[in-house]
């Protein structure tokens, strides 16, 4: 009896490991894939010509994405300018001034936030923020500033519930310490506990930074998707995630392996961002 | 573990299933079922003509999806599809058989609240080709050119560099939209736009700009006036067999070609 009972036991545990390997084979699949299929023309074109070309032609044989990657990151540090200050003021309102009232109403519609489809940003952007620059800044409308805007609104609830946390492990005892020397409130947070929860914070733009530049369909309807590596924050640009989503429907041959290359940069870059993340997050727990 | 192993493989298996879901094949009926896939600017069309043909022979069923030209070309070399769409002529690496069914003319248009109403091919050339980059050029106000193109391998692209650009290239700083409807929307929407749709789909909301003193319609194209036209194929591979062919015929038959000609195409004859 006491025999089958730990059989089953155990039988139950290998579904378990099956199960949670499985999702890093299908990580392992997806890299073999991308990489399999994009590889092969970094070594045609050279790895040179590709990272560094400023011309995509795909169908004449210029598989250039230099000025993608730069719009890119343009496109994520934007996302940053507006998301970061928002965000981490956001979180330190969460976790230093409001009531619990507050803080079991603002969660919720923060959550939500997360869960709204990015096409509806997009939608949103389109509808609302693209014509409003075009009419009161210039340039098209559709634009790096656009872009930026409804990133930036869309990496809010990373920020927020990544630095939360971290706002929120800071020990009790460092306010206390402080407020018994005499600081004010707002002395409090900005000297002890925005710099006790620094690597948390920064942890949380990364990753919302990783969140931007992958991000994809909103971009697509706002960006404008031009070629060139803009000059003003009101040109239109095109990122490495449109770059594949708007040309995977036509492409053949050796442009549809330019795009698989695009995916391996972009692969290899919100790796490193993740990689990053991490370390930062482990170098607090190590101390 | 068995146990686990079979309730996978079961799994498996009726995933596969439900991917193979052809509607001649899972039902035991005796309908015939074509595929069509490609173009994005003949899809709306070929949909018409399905619907049609699909009330006179209702032991068929036809599928139209999109995907784009190249797409379509590439899902019939694969026999994944019996009938491709293109919007552009074959190239000559693309070893299918193909039929003309239609003429479509590429309008450039502008929004309403645009005051120029004609433009030269040379102008167009040069606006695209990033050499005019302000209305004031052209004889408006003082304000940047928003000009929106389609993506690379899009077939409106690929007859819009044959027959407007003629070999020059589009200019990097130039918008991309990846369909005819997302260029109309941003036309209709920026007052300072200028783009290129197929003529089936303009509408009020958009403004058709007259080239070199030729109003684009149905008439001007007949009578050769009207350069920018494309011939709409369906691509086929190798020899059609009974389904196809009565399909096509149907297609190049009157009936088919009044459908084509109603929703502002020209037919195939003319």
């Amino acid at each position: 009896m006491i025999n089958t009972a730990s059989s089953k036991e155990k039988i139950i545990k290998w579904v378990l490991v099956s199960f949670a390997l499985s999702s890093l084979l299908f990580l392992f699949l997806i890299f073999l894939f991308i990489f399999v299929e994009g590889v092969p023309l970094f070594h045609k074109i050279g790895i040179k010509n590709i990272i560094f070309g400023f011309k995509w032609a795909p169908t004449k044989g210029f598989f250039g994405i230099f000025p993608m990657i730069v719009s890119s990151f343009l496109v994520t540090f934007g996302a940053l300018v507006v998301g970061a200050p928002l965000g981490l003021s956001c979180a330190i309102y969460l976790s230093e001034y409001s009531g619990k009232r507050m803080k079991m109403f603002l969660k919720p519609a923060l959550e939500l936030l997360a869960g709204i489809p990015s096409v509806v940003y997009g939608f949103l952007g389109v509808i609302y923020i693209v014509p409003i620059v075009r009419e009161y800044l210039g340039g098209p409308g559709f634009s790096l500033l656009s872009a930026s805007i409804v990133l930036g609104i869309m990496i809010l609830p990373t920020i927020i519930s990544i630095s939360f946390d971290a706002l929120m492990s800071v020990p009790k005892t460092y306010r206390e310490g402080s407020y018994a020397i005499g600081a004010t409130k707002w002395q409090t947070i900005f000297r002890i506990v925005i710099p006790s929860a620094s690597s948390g914070i920064l942890a949380s733009f990364i990753l919302g930074m990783g969140r931007a530049i992958g991000e994809t369909m909103a971009v697509i309807m706002i960006a404008g998707n031009a070629l060139k590596i803009p000059t003003s924050i009101l040109d239109p640009l095109r990122t490495l995630t449109g770059n594949i989503a708007l040309e995977l429907a036509y492409a053949t041959g050796d442009h549809r392996l330019g795009l698989f290359s695009t995916g391996v940069v972009l692969l290899i870059i919100i790796m490193t961002l993740n990689y990053i993340a991490n370390f930062v997050i482990k170098r607090k727990v190590i101390k | 573990m068995r146990n686990w192993v079979c309730c996978l493989s079961l799994c498996i298996i009726l995933f596969l299933c439900a991917c193979h879901n052809s509607p001649s094949s899972s039902f035991g009926h005796q309908k015939k079922s074509l595929t069509l896939a490609g173009s994005t600017s003949i899809m709306p069309f070929a949909e018409k003509l399905a619907e049609h043909f699909m009330l006179d022979h209702p032991h068929f069923i036809i599928n139209v999806q999109g995907g784009g030209s190249t797409a379509g070309i590439q899902a019939v070399m694969n026999h994944t599809v019996q009938i491709g769409m293109s919007s552009r002529p074959l190239k000559e690496d693309e070893k299918l058989s193909s039929v003309i069914i239609c003429y479509d003319g590429i309008s450039i248009v502008v929004n309403p609240k645009n005051p120029i109403n004609s433009l030269t091919i040379a102008q167009i050339r040069d606006i695209f080709g990033g050499r005019i980059k302000n209305w004031k050029e052209l004889g408006w106000i003082d304000r940047s050119i928003d000009a929106v193109t389609r993506e690379e391998g899009s077939g409106t692209r690929g007859s819009f560099e044959e027959l407007v650009m003629h070999g020059k290239e589009i200019d990097d700083g130039i918008m991309v939209q990846d369909s005819n409807g997302s260029v109309k929307e941003v036309v209709a929407t920026d007052p300072y736009a200028i783009g290129y749709i197929s003529m089936g789909i303009v509408d009020k909301r958009v403004k058709a700009l007259v080239i070199d003193g030729i109003v684009p319609s149905v008439e001007t194209i007949k009578t050769g006036e009207y350069k920018i036209v494309r011939p709409f194929l369906y691509v086929l591979n190798g020899e059609p067999d009974n389904d196809v062919s009565t399909f096509i015929l149907f297609v190049l038959s009157k009936e088919g070609q009044n459908l084509l000609k109603k929703e502002g195409l020209i037919g195939a004859y003319d």
